[in-house]
């Protein structure tokens, strides 16, 4: 695929708040990875976009397919899994037809992913100095003393004392919360356009979590950055979502902005989920808390993924593959209900669906 | 660092005496001495005398307390066949042993490290599997016969190399191929090992998120966590070939530290085995001790345990 015809489809943007072209534009991405058993659909026709500094929300339960989602975006997939879409437009170019070596300019450059363990995604022989900087030589003409320095300050920007002394020490000696501190600060060495944060909170506990999000937020605005945020915390997505996309077994069931999504969900699913959602002071419950298992993603597939689990399913929900009902630009659900009537039902069924949970 | 190798030392030393001690009882357990120095048809009072003069009367303990303390003034007795003091003994066949093992060991390296890394990068390739016979059928082949051929290869067919002797270093290249094989199977299989280990985890990840390019995901962050157990077996290696050198020595005829021990061995030279034992474990020690050393360079985490 040449540029030329990327810009072709770029004129058209999907979704998004209407004004410019989207930052990222993912159209129909499927990812089928090989294991043992046969073919597994991490991915199916996924799409949605990213806005220049917004803040986009993937929402899931394990194993929905959130991580390969960001790793298809920034091509690190593993070798058993095959890619298509149609396109992934990132900043007007098609990460599909890159070379290796164009992928490789943007990653880290354009393009920054904090994933979800700290304690292991730093390297334990090098100090943080060392690694923070590489970044930097890689992608800018500069010298050690620039990239030192820039180490410096964006140590600071993350909220970490004495920059100079931590930058000459190894991630083992630096607690969870600062080791995320220091991911955040090593992938806005470049200032990426975007920032894929895959459940960057889940390894941390709960009083660093709500700092490393602020944080987030925080260093969002100032350098103007595109944040994804994967997550299954719908609390986390409240606090912190322009845009939100649920996913269900590796498709996107539901897209809106945050106000839409909870104000009116329209798939059953989400309305589960937000039924799950705690109510401050009562029990923590969180996602996975709708009766019933995910479906294996192995092999071949018909029909609505969610129809074990949901109320609603009946005969039309087994057969051929449900369509995404857009709703207006950047809102949509997958699910053969009536926006009317799924409303309607929302306000009595996700109570059954919520007493369900707790009796389990 | 310093109290980190301080700690080693301690340990060293122990080991040292320990192994001394029972070197010193097995060779004594293994024969007499007197009766060896007095030859096979001396009279009783002959060998009584002997071993009167050579102190060989006196308790095991005291024995090994007047050679220990001898040995630590650096005088390590004298050949009871050749009455040469050992120490000049052994420090004038160390070098051609040296000189077989490490170079040997440094071109098994530099063999087997990049082959285990392009083996780990391409797992279950051909490229794997050829690496993989190569190791096997490496570790398989007993290191004479692998001499004797490539004597018969390259000394007599092809007459590319001297066959025997340590005049040049021409001399040297068949020893040290013969050696690299026999090193370089373990080596590679480590790294390779590691490097699939170290691959799969989470900073691999992240540095390939960096855009940094393969060759720095391979051989800066991976290598340098794969590379651990390498250094630690490669220094048991090279203490294990400055041991066992007899087999190469003898097929190439170099007047080596292995055969020293061989001859001494077989004459019951008490003094010069008892010497080159010691000598042994202390090489060993110090290479182990050499190997944290570099390990705890390597990975910051070492040192503070
Ligand atoms: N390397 C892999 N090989 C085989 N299957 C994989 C691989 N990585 C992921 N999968 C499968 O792909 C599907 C999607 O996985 P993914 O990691 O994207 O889930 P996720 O939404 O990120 O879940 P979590 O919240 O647990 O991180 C899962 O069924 C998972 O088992
Ligand atoms: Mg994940």
């Amino acid at each position: 695929m040449t540029i030329t015809q990327v810009r072709d489809t770029s004129v058209q943007p999907n979704g998004g708040s209407g004004h410019g072209a989207p930052l990222l534009d993912v159209r129909g991405l499927t990812v089928d990875i090989a294991v043992p058993a046969g073919t597994l659909h991490a991915v199916s026709d996924v799409s949605f976009a990213v806005n220049p500094g917004e803040t986009f929300c993937i929402v899931g339960e394990s194993g929905c397919g959130k991580t390969i989602t960001s790793l298809a975006v920034m091509r690190l997939l593993p070798k058993t899994a095959r890619i298509a879409a149609q396109r992934i437009l990132f900043e007007g170019r098609d990460l599909l037809g890159l070379s290796d070596k164009e992928i490789l300019g943007l990653r880290g450059n354009r393009l920054g992913m904090i994933f979800q363990d700290p304690m292991t995604s730093l390297n334990p022989v090098f100090t943080i100095g060392n690694q923070l900087e590489e970044v930097y030589l890689r992608h800018r003409n500069s010298g050690r003393r620039e990239a030192r320095e820039r180490a410096e300050f964006l140590l600071e920007k993350v909220g970490i004392q004495s920059p100079a002394m931590r930058l000459g020490q190894y991630p083992h000696q630096l607690s969870g919360g600062l080791r995320q501190r220091m991911m955040i600060a090593m992938t806005l060495m470049c200032e990426p356009a975007l920032l894929i944060a895959d459940e960057p909170t889940t390894a941390l506990d709960v009083t660093v979590q709500a700092q490393i999000l602020q944080l987030l937020k925080n260093l969002q605005r100032e350098f103007r950055t595109a944040l994804i945020l994967i997550t299954h915390d719908l609390g986390i997505v409240a606090r912190m979502a322009d845009r939100v996309a649920i996913m269900y077994a590796g498709r996107v069931v539901e897209t809106g902005t945050s106000a839409e999504i909870f104000a009116a969900p329209q798939h059953p699913y989400t309305r589960g989920l937000l039924a799950c959602i705690p109510v401050p002071g009562s029990q923590g419950k969180r996602l996975g808390s709708i009766p019933g298992i995910v479906p294996s993603l192995i092999g071949e597939n018909e029909g609505c993924m969610f129809r074990n689990r949901c109320p609603y399913a009946g005969e039309s929900c087994r057969h051929g593959e449900i369509a995404l009902r857009e709703l207006s630009p950047g809102r949509g659900y997958r699910c053969i209900l009536e926006p009317g009537h799924a409303i309607s039902e929302a306000t009595r069924e996700p109570a059954t669906t919520a007493s369900q949970a707790t009796v389990q | 660092m310093l109290r980190f190798v301080l700690r080693r030392l301690q340990i060293a030393l122990l080991v040292a005496i320990t192994v001394s001690i029972v070197g010193f009882s097995l060779l004594r357990a293994s024969g007499d001495i007197a009766l060896v120095l007095a030859g096979e048809n001396a009279k009783p009072e002959e060998v009584v005398r002997i071993s009167h003069a050579y102190g060989l009367d006196k308790p095991l303990y005291m024995q090994y307390l007047d050679w220990g303390a001898k040995a630590l003034s650096g005088d390590l007795g004298r050949s009871l066949f050749t009455n040469e003091p050992v120490t000049g003994l052994i420090l004038d066949r160390l070098p051609v042993t040296i000189y077989v093992a490490v170079p040997a060991l440094v071109i098994s390296l530099l063999i087997a490290v990049p082959l285990g890394v392009l083996a780990a990068t391409r797992p279950n390739t051909w490229i794997d599997r050829a690496a993989l016979s190569f190791a096997v059928t490496g570790s398989a082949l007993p290191s004479f016969w692998l001499a004797l051929m490539l004597i018969y290869l390259f000394g007599v067919m092809l007459r590319w190399l001297p066959i025997s002797g340590s005049d040049s270093w021409w001399h040297f290249v068949m020893p040290w191929i013969t050696v690299a094989i026999g090193v370089i199977p373990l080596q590679m299989r480590l790294t390779r090992t590691g490097m699939l280990d170290v691959l799969s985890s989470d900073f691999i990840r992240t540095a390939r998120a960096k855009g940094l390019s393969a060759a720095s995901v391979m051989f800066k962050h991976a290598l340098r966590n794969a590379i651990l157990p390498v250094v630690s077996v490669a220094a048991v290696s090279l203490g294990f070939l400055l041991g066992n050198s007899l087999v190469v020595e003898s097929v190439f005829a170099l007047n080596g530290v292995g055969m020293l021990a061989y001859q001494s061995i077989l004459r019951l030279d008490f003094p010069v085995v008892q010497s080159i034992i010691v000598f042994i474990s202390f090489c060993y020690i110090f290479l182990t001790l050499m190997s944290d050393v570099i390990n705890a360079k390597l990975d910051p985490r070492i040192g503070l345990r």
